[in-house]
């Protein structure tokens, strides 16, 4: 059912980011800094993103708390089954690009 | 107190990268974009590049813009379903998409909005037409609602073509 899932780069990262509870401009920092400042989330892109995975039920969105306007998200049990899926799939592409460029760079 | 000053200036809608280009040259000679309206653009003194202004259309709500002020961005304002945000340069670079999925389906809203309109202006400019036999006022009408479809549906042709250029880089990257 969600073996074949291939997830994007944006998808990927924020999933990862949620594996503990975050806001979504703390999604956007911890993702800047896993990538060493490669991927930079756009905040309309993050947004929709969000909002779609908790359609999908991949994400869920946590109660907020008093006092806060801050809205805190959580990967569910099924999101984690698309990541860990995703993480396999990738480890296959990486082996299989190392077994036949041998893993050097520029051929 | 700042000060402030309005332009009036024309921007149709397929070229709102334009529009946004426009807007940050402005923010680059130190007027910052303060408040919008009917073609109408209010600026605010600023340090040269001190903000990077940002535009989309979206029907989104109070949710979002609080979303985007968590992020550091100001809400300058909306004119219809078109919203402004701005940033301090300090604060980090300012983008609302990071992805061609995103900017797809930007597209596709304005595009959906503009084939809507176009439509409607067919539609009754059908219907006048018709009853432009009748009467001349009809007949002026019609003529009107088929000028202004025509020039929505080359603006749907437009954004179409932007649409298309990336989903065909999407078959190949995100």
């Amino acid at each position: 059912m969600y073996e074949n899932i291939v997830l994007t780069e944006s998808t990927y990262y924020i999933l990862l980011a949620l594996f503990c509870p975050q806001h979504g401009y703390g999604i956007m920092q911890q993702v800047e800094e896993l990538s060493k400042g490669r991927v930079r989330l756009a905040a309309g892109t993050l947004y929709g993103a969000l909002n779609s995975m908790v359609e999908k039920k991949w994400i869920i969105q946590l109660p907020v708390e008093d006092g806060s306007r801050k809205k805190n998200y959580r990967i569910t049990e099924f999101g984690l089954r698309v990541l860990t899926n995703e993480i396999e799939r990738l480890r296959e592409l990486v082996s299989n690009g190392d077994a036949v460029i041998g893993g050097k760079k520029n051929g | 107190m700042a000060e402030r000053m309005t332009q009036y200036k024309w921007f149709w809608v397929w070229d709102f990268e334009k529009q946004e280009r426009w807007l940050n040259g402005m923010a680059e000679n130190g007027c910052v974009l303060a408040g919008v309206g009917w073609c109408r653009y209010t600026f605010e003194k600023c340090e040269p590049g001190e903000y990077t202004v940002r535009l989309e259309m979206c029907d989104r709500d109070e949710n979002y813009i609080s979303f985007m002020e968590e992020t550091g961005a100001e809400y300058v304002g909306r004119f219809m379903r078109w919203h402004f945000f701005r940033k301090k340069s300090e604060y980090g670079q300012f983008d609302l998409f990071s992805d061609l999925d995103s900017r797809i389906s930007h597209l596709r809203r304005i595009h959906q909005m503009l084939w809507m309109l176009g439509i409607i202006n067919v539609g009754i400019g059908i219907v006048n037409l018709f009853m432009g036999v009748y009467s001349t006022g009809n007949a002026f009408v019609a003529a009107g609602n088929l000028l202004v479809a025509t020039v929505l549906m080359y603006g749907v042709g437009r954004i179409k073509g932007k649409m298309e250029y990336l989903e065909n880089e999407r078959k190949l990257r995100e």
